[in-house]
C-alpha cells in the first residue's frame, strides 16, 4: 500500500510476530501493544491468530501502530515481522513490505527466505540470559525496540511488569535487556535494511 | 472515564456489568470464553452470580431462569453453542423474557475452524429458531463498539422483553484496543417496567398502549404461568383464534413499530454517493480503509450495527443515488440478500470470504473500482 493514497495509513506501521504456540508471541504482540498505547501516547490495535492445539501449532499475532486512527486492525504489508520458527518465516516472508525489516530466531530458523535479514539466535541468548527459554518473545521484544524504536524502552519495560506472571518481573525485564544489547551490537556492525524513519 | 488496553470480549463483559447484569451461565468456547471469564472473575465483586453450566442448552436456561427471577442475566457462546440453544431462544420470544445472548462467530458449519473468525450466523440469529418472530441483533466492529452495544443489547431487551442476540466476531472479540469506557452516571440503563398494580390484578401477557405488558419477578407475589405454548393474557395455553393472532401480532408490532429506536448505523460520506459499501462487524474496519482508499470516486460507507430488524430505510436513504451496492461479509452473502431485496439485485456486488480469514480492504477496493 503506498502511503500517499491512504489518509488513514500515515504512519502506520504494522508488526507481525510469528512463532509456534508456547512461544509466548502473543504475550509479546499484547506487551508491544499496551507499551505504546498506554504509555507512549500513540494508538495500537493487537490482533492473535493460532490454532486449536494448547502448544506447537502456528501462533501469531500483529499489532498496528499509527498516531491516528486504526481502522483495518490486521497486517496489509508487514513493517516489521519477527519470525521464532521455520514455518513461520517460510509463510509470512512473502508479506513483507520491500524496505521492511525480518528478523529471525536463528536457533530455530535454518533457512533464512532472504539475505536481507537480521538473523539473531534469541532463543539462544534467552537461556544464556536467564536460563529459560520461554523468555525468548522478551528477547526479541527488547530487539524490536532496540533496532527499531517504535516503542520506547521505558515504556516496554512497563508493559512487561504489568502483563507477565506475578514473580517473573524481573526475569523478563532480564530478557528485554539482553535483546536492547543485542540490538546495541547489531547497529554498531550496520544493518542489512532501512528503518523507518517516521518513527 | 477510564482508559485500559481491552480486549472485545473484555469489553463485552463491562459493558454488560454496567447495564446491571447480575447474572451469568455459560459453557466456555472459543472465541468467546474470555468473556465467561472475565464475569466469573468480576460478578462475585458486584454480588452477583456466575454459573458454568453443563452445555449450553443448560446456560440459556439458567439465564431465563434468572431475568424471571428479576435479574438482568447474559450468556455468551459461538457456532456450535448458538446452534444449541436456539431452542431457548425461542421460549424467550415467547414467554418474552429479556435477556442477552452473545455469539462470538467463529467459522462454521460444526466445530468448523474453532480459532478462526466468520460472519456466518447472521441469518441464525434472525431464524435459527422455529416459528415467525422479530429478534434484534447488534453488531459491534470496534472494543469500545463492544461496550457500548453491550449496554444497548440489555436496554433494548429490558425496553421491549425480548431477547437481544450480540453478534461478535473472532476478530472484534479477540483484538484488543486503547478505551475510553464511560463513567457509570454517563450511561442511559434502561430497566424493566415493573407492575404497579396489586398482584391479583396482575396479567403477564395483558395489552397495553406499549405493546410491552410489565413484567413482575418469580417470588414477589405475582402468581403467574409461564409456557412455551401459545399463552393468554394470565400465560396460561390457548387455543382461542383471536388470542393466537392477537399475540402473534403484538409480539411484531412491539418490534417493528420501533425500528427507528432499535436500528443504529453509522453513515459514512453517504450523500451522493455514487457507490455505496454496506458492511458490518469486523469487515466494516476494512471497508472504511477501502473507502478512504478510493476517496477520490465519491464512495459512501454505511456500517451497519443493528443487523435485525434490518435498518431498512436508512439503506434505503444511503443508497439513493448509488449505482453500485457493493456488500463485504465473511459469509457466502447473507446480509447481501437482504441488500438485493431492497435496492435490486443487479446493483449489488457481493465481497465474500468464508475461509475464516479477514476480508482486506484490497478486495473490497476492486469491487469498487470494478468495471462491467
Amino acid at each position: 500500500m503506498k502511503k500517499e493514497t491512504t489518509k488513514p495509513g500515515i504512519g502506520r506501521y504494522e508488526v507481525r510476530l510469528a512463532g509456534k504456540g508456547g512461544q509466548g508471541m502473543i504475550l509479546a504482540g499484547r506487551i508491544l501493544a499496551e507499551a505504546v498505547a498506554l504509555y507512549d501516547g500513540r494508538n495500537a490495535v493487537q490482533t492473535q491468530d493460532y490454532g486449536p492445539e494448547a502448544r506447537g501449532g502456528a501462533s501469531k499475532s500483529e499489532v498496528i501502530i499509527s498516531d491516528g486512527e486504526i481502522y483495518y486492525p490486521k497486517v496489509m504489508n508487514a513493517d516489521l515481522l519477527v519470525c521464532m520458527s521455520q514455518e513461520a518465516s517460510d509463510r509470512y516472508y512473502y508479506d513483507l513490505k520491500r524496505d521492511g525489516l525480518l528478523i529471525i530466531d536463528s536457533t530455530n530458523v535454518d533457512r533464512s527466505p532472504t539475505t536481507r535479514v537480521v538473523a539473531v539466535p534469541i532463543t539462544e541468548l534467552a537461556v544464556k540470559a536467564t536460563g529459560r527459554e520461554i523468555t525468548a518473545a522478551m528477547v526479541a521484544l527488547g530487539l524490536i525496540c532496540g533496532l527499531t524504536k517504535i516503542v520506547s524502552e521505558e515504556a516496554l519495560e512497563k508493559a512487561i511488569r504489568s502483563l507477565v506472571p506475578k514473580g517473573t518481573e524481573e526475569l523478563n525485564v532480564k530478557a528485554m535487556h539482553a535483546g536492547l544489547e543485542e540490538a546495541k551490537r547489531l547497529l554498531e556492525a550496520g544493518l542489512p535494511i532501512s528503518l523507518p524513519r517516521e518513527l | 472515564m477510564r482508559t485500559a488496553f481491552l480486549q472485545g470480549n473484555e469489553a463485552c463483559a463491562y459493558g454488560a456489568l454496567a447495564a446491571g447484569c447480575r447474572f451469568f451461565a455459560g459453557y466456555p468456547i472459543t472465541p468467546s470464553t474470555t468473556i465467561a471469564e472475565t464475569m466469573a472473575r468480576e460478578l462475585p465483586k458486584v454480588g452477583g452470580v456466575f454459573i458454568q453450566m453443563e452445555d449450553e442448552i443448560a446456560s440459556l436456561a439458567a439465564v431465563l431462569g434468572a431475568s424471571v427471577g428479576g435479574l438482568k442475566a447474559m450468556t455468551a457462546t459461538s457456532g456450535p453453542g448458538f446452534s444449541l440453544m436456539q431452542e431457548h431462544i425461542g421460549y424467550a420470544v415467547m414467554a418474552e423474557i429479556p435477556c442477552v445472548i452473545v455469539d462470538v462467530q467463529r467459522l462454521g458449519p460444526s466445530t468448523g475452524q474453532p480459532t478462526s473468525p466468520s460472519q456466518g450466523d447472521v441469518m441464525q440469529a434472525r431464524w435459527g429458531t422455529h416459528g415467525d418472530h422479530p429478534i434484534i441483533a447488534l453488531s459491534p466492529t470496534s472494543v469500545r463498539e463492544c461496550f457500548d452495544l453491550t449496554v444497548t443489547a440489555f436496554n433494548l431487551s429490558e425496553k421491549y422483553r425480548t431477547p437481544v442476540i450480540l453478534l461478535m466476531d473472532a476478530v472484534v472479540g479477540h483484538m484488543r484496543e486503547k478505551v475510553s469506557l464511560p463513567a457509570p452516571e454517563e450511561l442511559e440503563v434502561i430497566d424493566r417496567a415493573r407492575p404497579n398494580v396489586p398482584p391479583e390484578w396482575y396479567f403477564p401477557y395483558e395489552e397495553t398502549a406499549s405493546d410491552v405488558p410489565p413484567m413482575a419477578n418469580f417470588g414477589d407475589g405475582f402468581r403467574y404461568h409461564i409456557t412455551g405454548l401459545m399463552h393468554d393474557r394470565a400465560g396460561f395455553p390457548t387455543q382461542r383464534l383471536d388470542e393466537i393472532n392477537a399475540w402473534l401480532t403484538r409480539i411484531f408490532r412491539k418490534i417493528d413499530a420501533h425500528v427507528d429506536d432499535i436500528a443504529i448505523t453509522e453513515a459514512i460520506n453517504v450523500e451522493h454517493a455514487r457507490t455505496l459499501v454496506i458492511a458490518y462487524g469486523c469487515t466494516a474496519r476494512a471497508a472504511k480503509e477501502a473507502v478512504y482508499m478510493c476517496r477520490r470516486h465519491r464512495v459512501g460507507l454505511l456500517i451497519l450495527k443493528t443487523l435485525w430488524p434490518f435498518p431498512k430505510d436508512q439503506v434505503l436513504v444511503a443508497a439513493h443515488e448509488a449505482q453500485r451496492v457493493v456488500v463485504p461479509e465473511m459469509n457466502m452473502g447473507q446480509i447481501a440478500l437482504e441488500v438485493e431485496r431492497l435496492v435490486g439485485r443487479s446493483k449489488v456486488r457481493r465481497v465474500r470470504r468464508a475461509d475464516g480469514e479477514m476480508i482486506t480492504p484490497q478486495e473490497i477496493r476492486a469491487a469498487i473500482e470494478y468495471k462491467e
